[in-house]
């Protein structure tokens, strides 16, 4: 297993900051807009250094998405920032219509994804995300796994011409990808080679999945780890060579188990190599108030329920 | 003035005729409030636009139009066609197989001059408003036009929009209302009343205007005096009185023609009473 170590923990929503500060350093075209949660989505940097190109809505989501459309139309680059609840369920037929039909360049960012918003409870913390966001036509779905990543992937949907939606969250977690790495839209990233299974994993559950992958080595299991940061389009390729390898897959997503990462792989590999799967993610349930790690460990999503997981996947092998 | 008030009129009834006979084609699609905003229509594409008909989805320095009730696609569709945006004999592909006139407007398939997609109510001039806010960031002097239905106003997405341009001072964009009193199931004031709309817009901090919707020389001077009023820190409304169905006697002032096309009988009649100036596509 190869080691990954981390000096820092950081939130993935000051890379999408800092991220979004650079981008607007690069190119002139970028402008943010934000319905009143300025702080929590890290854009103060950016606000501080272009305020002509921030435009405060207000806590107006619907009218936010309808904007952003409309600074397209004149070249601009727009990046919408809120949590990921307003910023897909609130607003999916201001999405729908006026950016995903209409073709538009907009970049709808979004915190607080998941269960890891913690105590806010379940009318913040939105599990229905990814599958919204993927099942529209021509919609770039990206979940990053930690604070460079965040800020790289944010560098790159800018380069991007068309909708992405770019899914982050607020806890601190560990820091443990390359700084200066390069993001390229749809294609995985090889966190750790292995033959026994495979486990994709996207977002806050890939440095669990690293986590879970130590733990299957001191049981002699030898897991193939592939962080997908790109849920749509999905790197077919890289799943499809891993899975031949290994001959099952687990997937591991901050999400609902209807709609995610885990049905694209599904949905893929039914039609192509068909190999036993588990699914670590939510269990169609809504979220509660509790510390992320108690929710994360109530809703079954610890290194520990990986490792099940992995162990479950492995013994469905045709012997 | 690019046009006599004689020669808009005459454009307008050629409009109307287009708008009747695409609807009866597909036997589908608006013709009430259609017909009841073709004479602005008319006079803001052939008189008010400073508009480049060889289409350029940035339109940087030239005036944009954004159609947020989308449904009365057939009058946009032939002042497009009529003004130049594409041949008017695809008109007649209108909501057919493989179309770029689509049931509502869409970029989808490329149709020149239109630059979102609508129909799903309330979202216009949100998305006019970030086009205009594009035109400030760019130093671009030109304005951005937006038409609404009034039954439309009940979507809560137009008030966040219209809190929105006064506060952040959204000076060149002038919205108007296409205002019927009519919506799918009856007048407006029956279905959800919109009370005093004037007193509402300017609580909003908008200027506002009335206008008769239907008079082509009081259309051209209300929407003159409108861009005489952009610049100066406030967006503009003009509040246009219209009557749905307009010169059709059998079709006016009626929510029944708001979705429904006339047979064959029905439009003989129609095209009975308006007459055809530059030729039907």
């Amino acid at each position: 297993m190869k080691k990954y170590t981390y000096t820092e923990k950081k939130d993935t929503r000051s890379g999408f900051g800092a991220g979004l500060h650079e981008a607007g350093k690069r190119n002139e075209n970028v402008v943010a807009l934000c319905a009143d949660l300025v702080g929590s989505l890290k854009m103060d940097a950016f606000i501080k250094d272009f305020p002509d190109r921030f435009v405060q809505v207000g806590i107006a989501e619907a009218n936010m998405m309808g904007i952003a459309a409309g600074l397209t139309i004149g070249g601009k680059i727009p990046f919408t920032g809120t949590f990921a609840n307003f910023s897909t369920g609130r607003v999916y037929d201001q999405i729908r219509q006026s950016i995903a039909y209409s073709g538009k360049n907009v970049k709808i960012c979004a915190s607080h994804a998941g269960l890891t918003l913690g105590e806010d409870g379940a009318t913040h913390q939105i599990l229905e995300d990814i599958g919204l966001m993927k099942m529209l036509p021509g919609m770039v779905v990206i979940n990053p796994c930690d604070y460079n990543q965040t800020k790289a992937a944010t560098l790159a949907i800018m380069d991007y011409e068309g909708p992405v939606y770019l899914r982050f969250g607020r806890p601190v977690i560990p820091v443990f990808t390359p700084e200066d790495q390069k993001f390229e839209i749809g294609k995985a990233w090889m966190v750790n080679e292995g033959t026994d299974v495979t486990i994709v994993a996207t977002g806050h559950m890939v440095w669990r999945a690293i986590q879970a992958g130590e733990e299957l080595e001191k049981l002699g299991i030898n897991a193939e780890i592939i962080n997908i940061h790109t849920i749509k389009p999905l790197d077919e390729e890289a799943i499809l060579k891993s899975v031949k390898k290994t001959g099952c897959i687990v997937t591991c997503e901050e999400h609902n188990k209807f709609g995610g990462l885990g049905e694209s792989v599904a949905r893929f590999l039914t039609t192509t190599y068909l190999v036993p799967q588990e699914f670590v993610a939510v269990d169609d349930s809504f979220g509660e108030s509790a510390t992320p790690d108690q929710l994360m460990t109530k809703y079954k999503l610890d290194p520990s329920d990986i490792v099940a997981a992995a162990q479950k996947a492995m013994s469905r092998k045709a012997k | 003035m690019k046009h006599t008030i004689s020669e808009l009129e005459d454009i307008a009834s050629q409009v109307r005729r287009d708008i009747l006979r695409m609807v009866h084609a597909v036997q589908s699609g608006h013709p009430g409030a259609s017909l009841g905003c073709a004479d602005f229509f008319t006079a803001l594409y052939f008189e008010v636009l400073n508009h480049n008909t060889s289409f350029n989805m940035d339109g940087k320095d030239e005036d944009l139009f954004f159609l947020s009730n989308g449904h009365i696609s057939p009058v946009w569709y032939s002042v497009l066609a009529r003004s130049g945006y594409f041949n008017v004999s695809e008109l007649a592909t209108f909501r057919k197989l493989d179309s770029r006139l689509q049931g509502h407007p869409t970029t989808h398939e490329g149709l020149p001059g239109v630059r979102v997609a609508s129909g799903s109510l309330g979202q216009g001039l949100s998305v006019a408003i970030g086009a205009a806010l594009a035109k400030k960031i760019n130093g671009d002097k030109s304005l951005v036009y937006a038409l609404l239905g009034d039954g439309e106003l009940q979507e809560g997405q137009n008030w966040e929009a219209f809190m929105f341009a006064p506060h952040n001072k959204v000076d060149n964009i002038i919205a108007s209302i296409d205002y019927n009193g009519q919506q799918i199931d009856g007048p407006t004031e029956q279905v959800l009343s919109l009370e005093n709309l004037h007193a509402k817009f300017e609580a909003f901090g908008w200027h506002v205007i009335t206008s008769n919707g239907n008079n082509m020389e009081e259309i051209v001077k209300t929407l003159q005096y409108a861009k005489s009023l952009t610049g100066k820190g406030k967006p503009i409304l003009n509040l246009m009185s219209t009557q749905m169905g307009y010169g059709v006697d059998f079709m006016v002032g009626t929510h029944k023609w708001h979705g429904s096309a006339p047979n064959d009988a029905q439009l003989e009649s129609a095209l009975g009473q308006i007459k055809e100036t530059i030729g039907d596509y």
